[in-house]
């Protein structure tokens, strides 16, 4: 496209002229950003959102896309929220407390939330939501993650207590979870296909795949929240189509712009470009049982020869940052900002293998844009990157569909990606713990899953965040993964949107939850 | 028997024995993609346990031929089935696209095809002239330029830089039919670009051909004017290729659209077909294949029957 695809037309460049009439008259630098930061009641807000697919249901154990996601979140509510401090929040629940050994965890419920048909939320309702995902027939994407519970009890209407099998300082974070959503219980199940939730809206219409619309609750009880009087989520799955929609103002936002075009739409003054330093981050895991990658000092070679700025720069195109070859991301709690970085630096990769008794080494990197955007040349860069460290890296192709099935956990080197948990015990526990399921170097370093397992009971936090530095240290100079770059959240919206100052950027868009804390102007 | 009943009928048979024949490659074809519902849907994210679970519930889990069978036996009751992803049923996932997808179809066709003959018949007549070539070199342009970036030419100039029609062709019921067309022009006019090239072209080909025979010259001789030579001598008698080039393009406009319901996220079969593969829904992608090749079988019959009938020699027998 050139530039003239963007070029302001004479309507937009009279309303750009206008807005930035406004601006010198506030005279403050960063307006454009900051606005006014009193939620406003109204409007209507028409995202243009990337995926979404004719498959989709409301039955939470089946969400697989971001359309999805911010559907669960603006129509039903969970038991605890993230703040934009990566803490969990009351929400369903105005408070939870953990017994001694964090083994137990009572949550009690709010006694003026009430779902959409009037009725109050009780506990019944939030252990048959939970149950969905439990048990021997669940087909849901969170079932590992809730196989941490043993119990689930009720005491009276309005206290749930989570029995679990070891203690986890961390436990309220699950329930942020955009699967774990409370539903009505109908004698101990839920009915996985109604639309009656707690949330802020309402479903008028819902076509799968291409569009759903939602009105605001009148009788919401959460005060403070939900200003938009309407939303509509549509599905445009083309970027140039997403941009151009966004462009002539038939959405007000978008996510996933496209990052080669987006400088251009940025100059369109009424527009603007949202980036979110996320817990997205790509890797390339080496099976440390698997040779040549059971030697240490040929993981730390290959974590030597990989150009990670130049990845960051050409890539992910500056909507990004380096990674230092552990999973904990710069905007999570505990995360060990002493490490020190690990650089592209052939003379030291070569060190390392001389150390390994080698003058060369012959690997290959099994790649695929299933992995990431990008991840197909990501590897070439890399393999260009390490022939300096006399490295021969072959960078072989593989299909993208069933690469996660056919390929990852199955390569000894490969492409990845994780989008992050909330906690570092998470995420720790979903890839690198040694008996996790998604385990994908194999790693299992004792004095790592004994930090894993004593962190995660610890409820003294200064004790917490040691732990957790030296379990990045481990990962840096010992694990199987090698991490190049975290990439950032990139959106792109209206100026008339307006969020709070500060946002949980732990997922895309205020983590999601956009819908319900985000107003226009 | 007179022919046109027994083509009919011959042409129906055929046409079972196609659709049957398509039903196989299809299921052949989704088998043979790696990955199934299950591992699409949970991604990442599946563990053995969890995979194991959906398979269950939907029949992955039993042999292919029983899973064909099985498909085959609910068509013939007339059951589509439900959709594996969503559990809805296929024939309610379908019909409100298919409603989409031929509104679009019909859009187009009843501004393409009178479009295209009227410039072929006007080329016919003016051959070799500026206006001939120049209609020749513009249709031509148009067809060998890509959809997508005809679309993108047509949404640079007349939604971002004059305003005048929606990037989004949104449509719903509650629209009024004035609305869907306003809003669905674009795509309209980029499909027509693409089909009226062939069209005209064969108008005019056929016409021209039928302009060198005898009994045009006869009529030259008697004095009828050209315009009327054309109307009333030539054009009936090219009907039938013509005929069979517009079904052609009709079935293209029905399935062959995706491209144009991406750029303009038009909530079309082609994309409810996209989504089916790429989740392996295989009930949905064999609905959707059914519909397609019978789009071509029936467009394909009418026109040889149209092209009898156009024929008084072929009609008499």
């Amino acid at each position: 496209m050139t530039s003239s695809t963007w070029g302001a037309s004479r309507r937009d460049f009279m309303a750009g002229a206008a807005a930035g009439g406004l601006l010198l008259g506030m005279a403050l630098p960063g307006a454009a950003r900051a606005q006014d930061s009193t939620p406003k009641k109204g409007g209507t807000l028409r995202v243009g959102y990337t995926q979404g697919e004719s498959s989709d249901s409301l039955d939470p154990a089946t969400y697989s896309n971001d359309f999805m996601f911010a559907t669960s979140y603006a129509v039903f509510s969970t038991l605890v929220e993230i703040g934009p401090d990566g803490t969990a929040q009351p929400d369903l629940a105005e408070s939870f407390e953990p017994s001694a050994d964090a083994a137990s965890w009572t949550f009690r419920l709010r006694d003026d939330a009430t779902f959409s048909d009037g009725r109050t939320v009780r506990a019944a309702d939030v252990i048959s939501s939970i149950r969905h995902h439990m048990g021997e027939g669940s087909k849901s994407g969170v079932k590992s993650l809730l196989d941490q519970i043993s119990d689930i009890r009720a005491d009276g209407d309005k206290v749930v207590i989570f029995d679990l099998k070891a203690g986890s300082a961390d436990f309220p974070l699950i329930l942020n979870d955009y699967h774990l959503t409370i539903r009505q219980d109908m004698d101990g199940r839920i009915d996985p296909d109604s639309r009656i939730g707690s949330g802020g809206y309402v479903i008028e219409s819902f076509e799968p795949g291409v569009r759903i619309e939602l009105v605001r609750r009148d009788d919401y009880w959460k005060q403070g929240r939900a200003h938009f009087d309407r939303v509509v989520l549509l599905k445009v799955g083309d970027p140039a189509a997403r941009m151009n929609a966004l462009v002539t103002g038939e959405v007000d936002l978008i996510d996933r712009p496209d990052l080669k075009t987006l400088p251009l739409m940025a100059r369109n003054p009424n527009l603007r470009v949202h980036t979110q330093n996320g817990t997205l981050h790509y890797t390339m895991p080496m099976n440390v049982t698997a040779a040549p990658f059971d030697d240490v000092n040929v993981r730390m070679a290959l974590k030597h020869a990989i150009d990670r700025q130049a990845i960051v720069d050409k890539i992910l195109l500056g909507y990004g940052s380096v990674g230092n070859d552990h999973p904990i991301a710069s905007s999570m709690r505990f995360y060990n900002a002493d490490l020190e970085q690990h650089a592209y630096d052939p003379d030291k990769a070569k060190h390392y293998l001389s150390k390994a008794g080698l003058d060369s080494l012959d690997v290959t990197l099994q790649t695929s844009d299933a992995a990431f955007n990008g991840a197909v040349d990501a590897s070439v860069l890399f393999g260009e990157a390490a022939r300096a460290a006399n490295i021969t890296l072959s960078v072989s192709r593989e299909p993208d569909d069933g690469y996660w099935s056919n390929v990852w956990l199955k390569s000894p080197f490969c492409c990845s990606y994780w989008g992050g948990r909330p906690t570092a015990d998470l995420m720790f526990s979903s890839a690198y713990a040694a008996e996790a399921d998604w385990n994908e170097t194999s790693w299992s370093n004792p004095r790592f899953n004994d930090l894993l397992v004593s962190a995660r009971s610890e409820l003294d936090q200064d004790r917490r965040a040691e732990m957790y530095a030296e379990m990045q240290t481990l990962c840096q100079t010992d694990g199987g993964a090698l991490i190049p770059a975290f990439g950032q959240y990139v959106s792109a919206m209206s100026t008339r949107i307006n969020m709070p100052e500060q946002i949980s950027e732990m997922w895309d868009l205020d983590s999601v939850r956009f819908i319900e804390r985000w107003w226009m102007a | 028997m007179s022919p046109v009943p027994k083509l009919i009928l011959q042409r129906l048979v055929l046409g079972v024995v196609t659709l049957f024949l398509v039903s196989a490659l299809i299921f052949v074809g989704i088998e043979l993609q790696p990955g199934d519902l299950a591992e699409q849907i949970l991604g990442q994210s599946a563990t053995p346990d969890t995979l194991a679970a959906w398979r269950a519930e939907l029949g992955l889990d039993l042999p292919p031929h029983v899973r064909y069978l099985n498909w085959l036996g609910g068509v013939m009751q007339g059951d589509l089935g439900n959709s594996l992803a969503s559990r809805r049923p296929v024939a309610d996932l379908l019909s409100q696209r298919l409603a989409n997808t031929m509104f679009l179809a019909g859009y187009a066709a009843v501004i393409s095809v009178p479009v295209a003959v009227v410039l072929g018949l006007l080329a016919a007549l003016w051959r070799n002239g500026i206006f001939d070539r120049g209609v020749n070199v513009g249709a031509l342009s148009a067809i060998s330029m890509p959809e997508f970036f005809v679309a993108y030419v047509l949404i640079l100039v007349f939604s971002i830089q004059l305003g005048w029609f929606p990037t989004l062709a949104r449509i719903d019921e509650a629209q009024s039919l004035g609305d869907a067309l306003y809003r669905c022009f674009l795509p309209a006019l980029t499909l027509m670009l693409v089909v009226v090239a062939h069209m005209m072209r064969m108008t005019r080909a056929a016409v021209i051909n039928v302009l060198a025979s005898p009994y045009i010259e006869m009529a030259r001789l008697k004095g009828v004017p050209r315009w009327r030579i054309i109307l009333r001598h030539a054009l009936p008698n090219a009907a039938a290729p013509i005929i069979n080039v517009v079904a052609l393009n009709l079935a293209y406009l029905i399935v062959g659209v995706v491209v144009v319901e991406a750029v303009f996220s038009y909530p079309g079969m082609g994309q409810l077909l996209v989504d089916a593969v790429s989740s392996r829904d295989l009930p949905v992608v064999q609905a959707v294949g059914l519909f397609f090749a019978a789009t071509y079988v029936t467009l394909n019959v009418l026109a040889d029957i149209l092209s009898i009938l156009s024929n008084p020699r072929l009609r008499r027998g």
